[in-house]
This record gives C-alpha cells, sequence and structure tokens, in this order.
C-alpha cells in the first residue's frame, strides 16, 4: 500500500514538474526568468560565455566535453590535495592516486560509485566542494544533452528558417547546463533538504561529536568506550544525492544509515526524490518536443517496466531466504535490510534506484534474492526506465530509434521518426551503442574473473562472477550503487571501472547527440496515414519487445553463470534441504 | 524452372569462396564456424575418438551457408531467366548506317556508336535505342512488352523513342542512336537483374549494417562466456558455443538478404517496369504523393456519350432517334459513341437513307449532323453554336435548355443539344469516363498514406468533378508543363517524395525532379534519359504498382528481421541448458521444452536454423503480401505473425526436430 501511494506521489510531483522544466527549457519567456535571469547574467559575465548564441551537435558536444574534463581535472587535485587543503577538522589523509581517479571521475560520471568509504575518508572540502558540487552539475550537464537531443528531433531551433542539410541550432550548452542547476536542481534540493531536516537528518558544518559507546563492556568491544559520529551538512547532500540521479551518499552505509534516512517519511522523500526527475522530464520532453501521444507512449513504456520489476521484486523478497528454508524463519528475506523499512520498501527503493541510475540504496543488493538480483540488474542494463537525468532519455531514444528502424521497415517505408529519416550513418552509430554496453560490461567482467587474484572477491562461484559483472554493470549504467562484499579499493578496480564509467557516460550521450544533429538537418516529412505512429499500443508493445529482447538476447548466457545459475543452484539446494 | 535450380544449386556452391563469404558479415561468422567444426571432425577422426556430433554440426553449418547462397543464386536465376528474354531480341542485329550524302551501309549493330544515324525501313528491326529524327512508323514491340497490338512512333513527336529489337511493320524512319550496344538503360537493367552488377539498396545496407552490430553482440556474448565459466570450475564445449553463435546470429534475415532484394527488382521488371537502379525502386515505397495526368491514367482520354436528356415535352425516343442519326456517319470516338449508348438504351437501329447527306464538323460552324432529302435536318453540336443554327432558321430556344447544358458542365462533362429543323430536342452528356477500377486503386493508397494529385488542362469545374469521381485528394485544373514541375518542387518542399509519370519532352524536367519519375517508353528519348524507370507498357496506372513493389521489399526486409530475432528467444531456451547441462543439473529448470540429450537438443535447434532459410525462400522471392491498411495496422499483423509467431513456431518445430532425431538415433 505504501509502495502504491509512494510511486503515485512522485506520478502525481512529476508532472507540474514536467510543465515548469518545460517552460524554463523552451526558451520562450517564463516567470521564473524575473528571479534567475539576472544571476544567470551574472554567472554568464563571470565565465565569459555568450549563452544566447546557438550551437550545432559538434559544438554542443564539444563544450559537453571541455566542461567535462575542466571539472574532472580540478575534482581530482583537489582529492589528492586534501589533506593540505582548509576544511578539514579531521584531519582526514590524502587518498592514493588510483582512488581519486576513481572517485573523481565516479562522481563525474553522475555514477558515485564510492570505492573509498564515505564520510571516514573525505574532508569536509571534498565532500561538500567535490562531491555536492559534482552531485548537482552532472545531472544538469546529463540534462542539457538530453535538451539538445530532443531539439534535434524537432529539426533544431532554427528549424522554420534552415535549409534542409543545413547545421541546426540544438540550444547553448552553457544556458542549459546553468539553468539547470539554478532553476532545477537547486530549489528541490533546498526544499527536499529542509524536509529531510525536519525529520532528523544532521545539518552541521561542526567537527564530529564523540560519544560513548550504547552497549558497555560486551565482549567484542570492551577496548571501545567512546566513538566518533560523524556529521556534517548530510540533509543538503542526501537531497542532492537523491534528486540528481547521484546515489554517493554522506555515509557509507548510504541510506540504510539511521543518519541519513531516519523516518518512515524520510525514506518516503528519499524514494519519490529517486524517480522525481527522470519521471518528470518524459513530461518535459512531451512539452519540448509537441508530441504529447509520444511522452504518453515513453510513460506507459517505462511506467509498465517499471512497475513489472517493482513487482517483481516485492514479491522475491516476501519470500524467505533460501539458506534459511526448512528452518525456523518463513519471513521475508530481511539479510541486509533495515528492520525498519522491511522488505517492500527496500524491495522498492532498490528498483527504483538501479531503474534511474542513482545507485543510492537502503539496503545492501549484495543480500537480495536472485529474482530481485536480477530485476536491479536489469535495471541497469536496460537503463532506460526512467533512467538517470538526462541520460536515461536519452538512452529511451536510443531504444526508440532502434524499434523505428525495425518498425518502419514492417511497414513499408523507410524509417523515420517524427518525419526524419534513420539511414544507414545513423544506423551505423547505432550499431556502435547497441554493440557498448556488453563490449565493455562481459569483456571486462571477463578479463577479472579471469585472473581471480584481482577480483578482491568475498564469495567464490556464481556469487562471485555476479559480484563483478554487478561491479561493473553499475559502472557502465553509471549507476553506482555496490554489489558490496567487493574489496574495490584496488588499482584494478580503480582504473578498470574509471575506463568503464567514461565508456558509460560520454558515448552513450555523445553518440545520441551525434545521430539528432544528423537527424535534425534532413527534410521533415508530414505526417500521413503511411507514417509510422509513434503513440499507440501497438508501437508500445513493440518498444517494449525491443528492449526486453536486445537486453535478453545480449546477457543472458553471462546471466545464467551469475543471478539465473544463483538461483537454479539455490532452489535445488532448498528442494535437496527438504 | 528445374534448370534454374539447378543452376543455382551449382551457383550456391561457387559462393561459398571466402571472397564471396565475406560479403555478409553474418554469414562470414558461420562460415568461419563451419571451417572450425570441420577441424574439430578431422582431428576427433585422427585421434580415434566418437566424430559423430562433431560431424553432424558441421554439415548443419555447411547447408546453413549452402541455403543462404542457394537463396540468392535462386533470385538471381530468375533474374536471368526474364533478362535473357529481353536479351534475345537484341542479338545479331544489323544496321544501315547512314553517313553524310551516302548511301547507307550495312554495319553490325554492335558497332554502332552513340550520334550515329541509321535507316530502318519496314520489316527490319530497330538496331539500337534511339530516336526517330524522320519518319513515321508502326513499330511491334511485342518482343519487349508482350502486347502485340503495335504502337505508333513519329519524328517530332512525344512518342518518338525506338528500342533495339522492335520491328517496324510499315514505313520507313531515321533513328538517331542514343545508346551504344551494351549500355543502353536495358542492357543495364538486365545485369541489375542478374544481381551481378548490383548495388545494395540504401535501406538494405542500413539493415545490414544493424544486422553487423547484433552479430557482433552474440560473438562478445559468447565469447566471454568460456573465462565466466572457467572461475566456477566449468569448462565448455568449444562446438557447443559455436553453435550457440551461429543459432543466435540472424542467419534468417542476412541469408534472405541478397535474394529479397533481387526479387523485388524481379517483381519490378515482372511489371515490365524497367528501373535503373534498385534505390529507385525502394524510394517508390517511400512516395507520399503520386503526380497523375488526368488523361489516359485516370480516364480513358476520350469524351464518351453517357447520357440523353430530352427537353420537356420531347420524347426521349425522339431525342435519342435524332441523335443517332447525326452520329451514324459521324467517324469521331465521341460520335461513335452515341451510336453505342443508344443502342445500349434499347433504340433500334437506324439505317439512314442512301442518299442522306452528312454535315462533318467544321470549325466554323462547331456542329455536325445530317440532311435527308426529305427535307428532314438533324444536328448536334456545342449549345451555343446549335442555339445560333436555331435562331438563324427562326426557331426558338425553349428556357429550360440553358438549366440541362450548365447542369451537365457542372458535372465535368460537355454537352451537345440536338435539333432538328422543327425544334430543339434535348442535350447529350459526353463524359470522360474514369477507368475502372482506379478509384478503388486511389482508396488503397490513401489508406497507405499516398496523396494523389490529378493535372489535367481542363478548366476548374470539369477538373473538380473528375476528381471528385475518381477520388484524387487534389487537382490542378488548366495546367501547363511547366506547372508540374512547380508543384513538384512545392510538394517537395513540404518535405513530401513525389512520384509522377511522363512521356513528352516538357516532361522530363518534372522527371528529373522528381523522386520517381516513370517514362513511358513510348516517350522521347529524354523524358527517358530524366526519369529514373521507363515502363515498357507504356501503361501510366503502373506507378501505382510500382510503389507497391518498394513498399513490399521494405516489409519483407522488416518482417524477416523480426522473425530472425524472435526466433533467438526459443535457440536460448534450447542451447543454454544444454551448454550448462553437464556442469550445473540446476540448469536443467530452464529446460522446460524437455530436450532429453543436450547434444541432440544443439543440433535440433541448428537444423531448425538451416531449414528455416529454404522455409522462406518462396516469401522472399514472393514478397510478404502487402495490404491496404494503415501503417498501425500493418504493424500489429505483422509483429503478431513474424513477432509472437517468430517467438512460438521455433519451439514447436525443435521439439518436433529432436522427438525424429531421438528417434532415430
Amino acid at each position: 500500500m505504501d509502495v502504491l501511494l509512494i510511486l503515485a506521489l512522485a506520478l502525481l510531483l512529476a508532472w507540474p514538474l514536467g510543465a515548469y522544466m518545460t517552460g524554463i527549457f523552451s526558451g520562450q519567456k517564463h516567470w521564473s526568468d524575473k528571479v534567475f535571469a539576472p544571476v544567470e547574467k551574472g554567472i554568464f559575465k563571470i565565465l565569459g560565455i555568450n549563452a544566447s548564441a546557438g550551437m550545432n551537435w559538434k559544438s554542443y558536444g564539444i563544450a559537453f566535453l571541455i566542461s567535462n574534463l575542466v571539472l574532472g581535472v580540478i575534482a581530482f587535485l583537489l582529492l589528492m590535495f586534501q589533506h593540505v587543503l582548509p576544511m578539514n577538522p579531521d584531519g582526514i589523509g590524502p587518498l592514493s592516486w588510483d582512488l581519486a581517479l576513481h572517485t573523481a571521475v565516479s562522481f563525474l560520471t553522475n555514477t558515485n560509485q564510492q570505492h573509498y568509504s564515505g564520510q571516514a575518508q573525505l574532508s569536509y572540502l571534498s565532500q561538500g566542494f567535490v562531491i555536492v558540487t559534482l552531485q548537482f552539475v552532472t545531472p544538469a550537464m546529463g540534462l542539457a544533452v538530453c535538451l539538445a537531443v530532443l531539439r534535434g528531433l524537432m529539426g533544431g531551433r532554427n528549424v522554420k528558417d534552415a535549409e534542409e542539410g543545413e547545421e541546426r541550432d540544438l540550444g547553448n550548452y552553457y544556458q542549459d547546463t546553468v539553468r539547470a542547476v539554478l532553476r532545477l536542481m537547486l530549489p528541490l534540493a533546498a526544499v527536499v533538504a529542509l524536509l529531510l531536516a525536519s525529520q532528523g537528518v544532521p545539518s552541521t558544518y561542526q567537527a564530529s561529536p564523540t560519544v560513548p559507546v550504547v552497549e558497555q563492556g560486551q565482549a567484542s568491544v570492551d577496548q571501545l568506550t567512546e566513538q566518533k559520529i560523524p556529521l556534517g551538512p548530510v540533509a543538503a547532500m542526501v537531497a542532492i544525492k537523491q534528486l540528481g540521479t547521484n546515489g554517493g551518499g554522506w555515509y557509507g552505509p548510504n541510506s540504510a544509515n539511521p543518519l541519513e534516512n531516519p523516518t518512515p517519511v524520510a525514506n518516503a522523500i528519499e524514494t519519490i526524490a529517486l524517480v522525481l526527475i527522470p519521471i518528470a522530464i518524459v513530461f518535459m520532453a512531451g512539452g519540448l518536443l509537441r508530441q504529447r501521444g509520444f511522452a504518453r507512449m515513453s510513460l506507459a513504456v517505462m511506467g509498465f517496466l517499471s512497475l513489472f520489476c517493482v513487482g517483481a521484486a516485492i514479491y522475491s523478497e516476501q519470500q524467505p531466504n533460501a539458506a534459511f528454508s526448512g528452518l525456523a524463519e518463513q519471513a521475508g528475506n530481511m539479510e541486509g535490510k533495515e528492520v525498519r523499512f522491511g522488505t517492500d520498501l527496500s524491495a522498492l527503493w532498490a528498483t527504483l534506484t538501479t531503474q534511474t541510475s542513482n545507485g543510492s540504496v537502503n539496503a545492501m543488493h549484495d543480500s537480495l534474492n536472485p529474482v530481485a538480483a536480477l530485476v536491479t540488474r536489469s535495471g541497469m542494463l536496460i537503463n532506460a526506465i526512467w533512467g538517470g537525468i538526462g541520460c536515461g532519455f536519452v538512452n529511451f531514444i536510443v531504444y526508440v530509434w532502434i524499434a523505428v528502424f525495425i518498425a518502419g521497415l514492417m511497414i513499408g517505408r523507410t524509417p523515420e521518426i517524427f518525419g526524419r529519416k534513420l539511414e544507414k550513418t545513423e544506423i551505423s552509430w547505432l550499431g556502435v551503442l547497441l554493440v557498448l554496453p556488453s563490449a565493455v560490461i562481459l569483456t571486462f567482467t571477463a578479463i577479472t574473473v579471469a585472473i581471480p587474484a584481482i577480483t578482491g572477491n568475498s564469495n567464490p562461484g556464481l556469487h562471485g562472477i555476479a559480484q563483478v559483472f554487478y561491479e561493473y554493470t553499475s559502472a557502465f549504467a553509471n549507476n553506482g550503487s555496490g554489489f558490496e562484499g567487493l574489496g574495490d579499493n584496488t588499482p584494478w578496480w580503480n582504473i578498470s571501472c574509471v575506463i568503464v564509467l567514461l565508456l558509460g557516460r560520454y558515448l552513450p550521450l555523445v553518440i545520441p547527440l551525434v545521430i539528432a544533429g544528423l537527424l535534425a538537418k534532413k527534410r521533415q516529412i508530414p505526417f500521413s496515414n503511411g507514417t509510422l505512429p509513434l503513440h499507440n499500443l501497438t508501437f508500445g508493445v513493440t518498444l517494449v519487445t525491443v528492449i526486453l529482447i536486445l537486453n535478453f538476447l545480449s546477457f543472458l548466457p553471462s546471466m545464467v553463470l551469475g543471478p539465473i545459475g544463483e538461483a537454479l543452484e539455490l532452489t535445488s539446494i532448498a528442494g535437496d534441504l527438504k | 524452372m528445374s534448370n534454374a535450380l539447378a543452376q543455382a544449386s551449382v551457383q550456391a556452391f561457387v559462393k561459398l569462396q571466402p571472397q564471396q563469404a565475406i560479403k555478409s558479415p553474418v554469414m562470414l561468422v558461420v562460415w568461419v564456424g563451419t571451417v572450425l567444426a570441420l577441424g574439430m571432425t578431422a582431428n576427433s577422426v585422427i585421434n580415434g575418438k566418437d566424430y559423430g556430433f562433431e560431424l553432424a554440426s558441421s554439415l548443419i553449418l555447411f547447408f546453413t551457408l549452402w541455403f543462404a547462397n542457394f537463396a540468392e543464386a535462386i533470385a538471381e536465376a530468375r533474374g536471368r531467366g526474364q533478362a535473357a528474354s529481353l536479351k534475345a531480341t537484341r542479338r545479331d542485329l544489323t544496321a544501315q548506317l547512314l553517313r553524310e550524302s551516302e548511301e547507307p551501309i550495312a554495319v553490325s549493330a554492335s558497332q554502332l556508336k552513340a550520334g550515329d544515324k541509321v535507316l530502318v525501313e519496314a520489316g527490319q528491326f530497330v538496331p539500337a535505342d534511339g530516336e526517330i529524327i524522320l519518319g513515321v512508323a508502326t513499330i511491334n514491340e511485342s518482343a519487349l512488352t508482350g502486347e502485340s497490338a503495335p504502337v505508333l512512333r513519329e519524328a517530332g513527336t512525344d512518342h518518338s523513342g525506338v528500342i533495339a529489337g522492335t520491328k517496324v511493320l510499315n514505313g520507313t524512319i531515321t533513328v538517331l542512336v542514343t545508346a551504344e550496344a551494351g549500355h543502353s538503360f536495358l542492357d543495364k537493367m538486365i545485369s541489375l537483374v542478374e544481381g551481378t552488377n548490383r548495388q545494395k539498396t540504401p535501406n538494405e545496407l542500413a539493415l545490414t549494417v544493424l544486422l553487423a552490430a547484433l552479430t557482433l553482440v552474440f560473438l562478445i556474448a559468447v565469447a566471454t562466456l568460456p573465462a565466466m565459466a572457467a572461475f566456477v570450475g566449468i569448462e565448455l564445449d568449444l562446438l557447443m558455443l559455436i553453435a550457440l553463435v551461429v543459432c543466435l546470429i540472424p542467419t534468417t534475415i542476412a541469408g534472405l538478404l541478397p535474394a529479397i532484394g533481387i526479387a523485388g527488382m524481379n517483381r519490378a521488371l515482372a511489371a515490365n517496369v524497367v528501373a535503373k537502379s534498385g534505390k529507385a525502386v525502394e524510394v517508390a515505397g517511400d512516395i507520399d504523393t503520386l503526380l497523375l495526368d488526368k488523361t489516359g491514367t485516370i480516364t480513358f482520354g476520350d469524351r464518351q456519350a453517357t447520357a440523353f436528356f430530352a427537353l420537356p415535352g420531347v420524347a426521349q425516343s425522339e431525342l435519342v432517334r435524332g441523335a443517332v442519326l447525326c452520329s451514324v456517319q459521324d467517324p469521331t470516338p465521341e460520335g461513335k459513341s452515341v451510336v453505342r449508348l443508344a443502342q445500349e438504351q434499347g433504340a433500334a437501329a437506324e439505317n439512314l437513307p442512301d442518299n442522306a447527306q452528312f454535315i462533318p464538323f467544321s470549325a466554323q460552324t462547331r456542329l455536325s449532323g445530317v440532311q435527308l432529302d426529305s427535307g428532314e435536318h438533324w444536328v448536334k453540336g456545342a449549345a451555343d453554336a446549335v442555339k445560333k443554327w436555331a435562331q438563324s432558321r427562326g426557331l426558338a430556344v425553349p428556357n429550360n435548355l440553358d438549366p440541362i447544358v450548365t447542369k451537365v458542365a457542372q458535372q465535368g462533362a460537355t454537352p451537345l443539344v440536338v435539333a432538328n429543323q422543327q425544334r430543339i430536342l434535348g442535350v447529350i452528356q459526353l463524359s470522360d469516363v474514369i477507368k475502372p477500377g482506379v478509384a478503388e486503386r486511389f482508396a488503397e493508397l490513401r489508406a497507405l498514406g499516398v496523396r494523389t494529385i490529378m493535372v489535367t488542362g481542363d478548366n476548374p469545374i470539369t477538373a473538380g468533378a473528375i476528381a471528385a469521381a475518381a477520388g484524387v485528394d487534389d487537382f490542378v485544373a488548366e495546367a501547363r508543363p511547366e506547372d508540374k514541375l512547380a508543384l513538384i518542387r512545392r510538394e517537395q518542399a513540404l518535405g513530401r517524395l513525389v512520384a509522377m509519370v511522363g512521356d513528352g519532352t516538357n516532361d522530363a524536367p518534372a522527371l528529373a525532379q522528381a523522386d520517381v519519375g516513370l517514362a513511358m517508353n513510348s516517350g522521347t528519348q529524354a523524358a527517358k534519359e530524366a526519369g529514373n524507370m521507363v515502363d515498357l507498357d507504356s501503361d501510366p496506372t503502373k506507378l501505382l504498382a510500382v510503389v507497391e513493389v518498394g513498399k513490399q521489399l521494405l516489409i519483407t526486409r522488416g518482417a524477416l528481421t523480426t522473425f530472425s530475432l524472435a526466433n533467438d528467444v526459443a535457440k536460448y531456451f534450447v542451447i543454454v541448458p544444454a551448454v550448462f547441462a553437464a556442469a550445473m543439473p540446476g540448469i536443467a529448470a530452464l529446460n522446460f521444452m524437455q530436450l532429453p540429450d543436450p547434444k541432440m537438443a544443439v543440433l535440433s535447434a541448428l537444423i531448425f536454423n538451416a531449414l528455416i532459410i529454404p522455409a522462406l525462400i518462396p516469401l522472399a522471392l514472393k514478397g510478404v503480401k502487402i495490404r491496404a491498411i494503415s501503417a498501425e495496422k500493418l504493424l500489429r499483423n505483422n509483429m503478431l505473425i513474424f513477432g509472437l509467431g517468430g517467438v512460438l513456431l521455433p519451439f514447436a518445430a525443435i521439439k518436433l526436430i529432436d522427438i525424429l532425431l531421438n528417434w532415430m538415433f
């Protein structure tokens, strides 16, 4: 019941938010100009940027990549030298170079995969400036690319007076990014942070207080009489971690930690914040494309897949842990879960956080039952059920392009989307995107397990493969959640994940931008009876089929050596025990 | 046909050469798999191990390749068959070459150059493609078109083109050679049909890229398995992995892709349409707007009597009798149609007295009629002409004549008024008769999203009436030839792809501008050069057939791609349990098809994978049937048949093959 309530609330809030986003990104006058336009002007003046100039796909893409490079270098240097920089009251030491690189890239790619352990290894400067800044800016950058792709689909901002074959204006990257931060991320994060603070999430810059341990004199802790409780501006960071599909928490255990996620209300707020902007983007796309039908179809496809996965995960977690089969415990699988949240809310969070490329957790995914483990992994592999901010909808468009190509042939016309033809050049780029996930995830998984010494597995056997597979999937999908139990702070893990993170972030954003730029230039064919309609059930079903079959075909064999095999083993063990 | 089959079987072996196999990335993977499997078979034989499974797999893989090649070869063979009959027309032709002020000299047609002039007399064959620059002739083009009725070709008209191999029946013409032997558009077409010179069409290229990407995905998915399996101490059988790859990569569509393309060209040729490239045929499927000349395409082109309207107080029979009397000796098609209509309506045949004097139509009087010795005088003509005639004889013009005349004109028909020496009798309605079935055809096209625009020189009222009756979406009246070009540009500026039919030299710019320009074979050389297709039958309605051929081409590719991918689901559930059966007993849960033996299961999947190719060859050659329904319904139907069907069929088929195999061995 509370699951449905949370989902309904998310949808209800996303609707007006999507309308607001349409308003601020449509290029027309908007009421928010009064508040923000002067601030934006000031920022552009300081940065020396002409934010009104239009950019074609090349300049847009270059601006995106260069701004990322600059931010990445700054973040890396700050992390490397945090011990000599200010705002380090607890005197935390430097990170190793590979860990610093991994951390910088991980936050730069909106992934927030953490090979460091949150509060213990980062100074307030690192947390506040590297982590939180990137958590605000990177989703805005993803959203900017998404906006450019959407504009490309409609022929660019200069569609009315440009000739066929002329480069199109896909917007201004800096304006889009700054607007997304100022008018979207900051206000929303402020609201969510206040709400969370009201629930007791810490919000301070004081050094960690020291308190006596709760259970004095126990055998295991008899040496220990007091502990430090790390604090900080936690509420603000948790707000943006949830909203910006970031996922990197203040504390190592993320939102399973009572300080990050203290109450049921806080948990509901954080769950809604997970999916709020990704759902709103679908509404926004409908508004910007002026294709409400297409947006409805997208919402239906994503909603169907999302609900189906949520249902499967909840059902799975309500089943007892197979290891306890035949023993006393017959309740749901509570291993790795907070008793406060129980199976349903943990499964809901796990499903949504993997679908949205967020990666924050309120339960340990390593301990999920196999079906739920499969669901979390599917969410990341598909990476377009809501998806990360901006990149999720871009990925969705990529699936739409593939479905349009196959469906277009089946109705006897050169495949076209919104009147623009998908031809060999576009399909070649799509081909790269098609091969990329399996090429990256499977190759790195295979290399890593081929050399067991470097895996740092906590588990042997199929679960070991599952851990490795999950880590790379999470990195490629820019999700950031971990299966845990992996000793992942090693040069191999840090560097290989950096490569996977970069490939998983930039190619899936830049290639669609290229395709959109190429499409935008083409002649637009008016809608007729012979046009493939994208807003009805038939296409929706086709699209779902394409999404499922492509991923099923790409990853089934390796899944057999991971969660599927595990599930089969567990069921047969359970059978034997009985 | 059996000859063609034998030929194709041999060709299928020839195409096994590596330099041929490399053309399709998908089939190349099968090719490499086959070689590996053969190597493993040899290895087992040498080491004295059991080699049954290896040998069987190798053979099935080999036949997968061979079937794919066979599909292409059979399509080529059929194309060659069609081309051969065209080629037969141009063997051993001799020409009478004309040089400056010299007698013609006889040379072989193969020595002719473009720009030469040749003399062709009655009974001779036209030696090369060209244009009549002097004279007029009737020509039998049956060798080319199958149509036995001779056609008239004349210098300086829109019907001046002649084709090599056609026979001049009477008349003497001088022909300017426009294409050397071996370079005429027909020669190009023949090589296109035979597949020797085939260029992949744009959509085919795009699809090939997509299939290559999918193949790479599957290769990676399988190639990474051994390392993962080794981590948990499982050793995987290489042959099983090869089988897995071959079953997953889209061999069905990749194997049939060339055949589909060639067959599309063949279908166009079977409709007697010569396309200058495969691309042109494919583009035809994308056409949004058809530009059609009214005359000859939508209507028969001659006006025919369709009704008699007697004035009040005049007996219908009297009007009909008068109309017949003044038309019996009228040689024009209009006149004949009046007599025919009267007979259809049951009027008695009228025999004119011998001394009846026929008054032929003249530009001055604009009426025709007959004068009898008895003093009877009957005329028919345009309303104002007859009125003038009547007034000059002091006859009254009834008030209710004009409303009838106006009503007929408003329906797009031409009114002819009939009168005799005593009074005005009534009106004959002459209509431009719309060809039967045209309206239905346009409705089908509309369902497929193709707009039709009628172009005519008629006045807007007449044009509007015919447009409404024929069911075209739009019309342009009082059009001049240059208006067509403007119209095409306007439609294209709106993003539409336009097709048109033309034959005259002044159609050439529009034919060149149109995305699909279908030139009539009877048309001028300029028109034929400008268009990207030529209709040998010179039948303008052929454009509709071409659109369907183009759509069919794409639908067939899309449907078989979907089918091929959908098949993979079932194959996974057969092969994956088999691959892991030995190492992971729990995997049996995935083997819900209950295939008892892993090796047999893999062989069954491979056999299905191979046999589905020849099973689908007829569909690839004939094309998926196209029906006039909206895009959404079309997609739904094809998804149900080829998508859902593609998922379900292999489950049943593989189970069946497996039962057979287990029963046999």
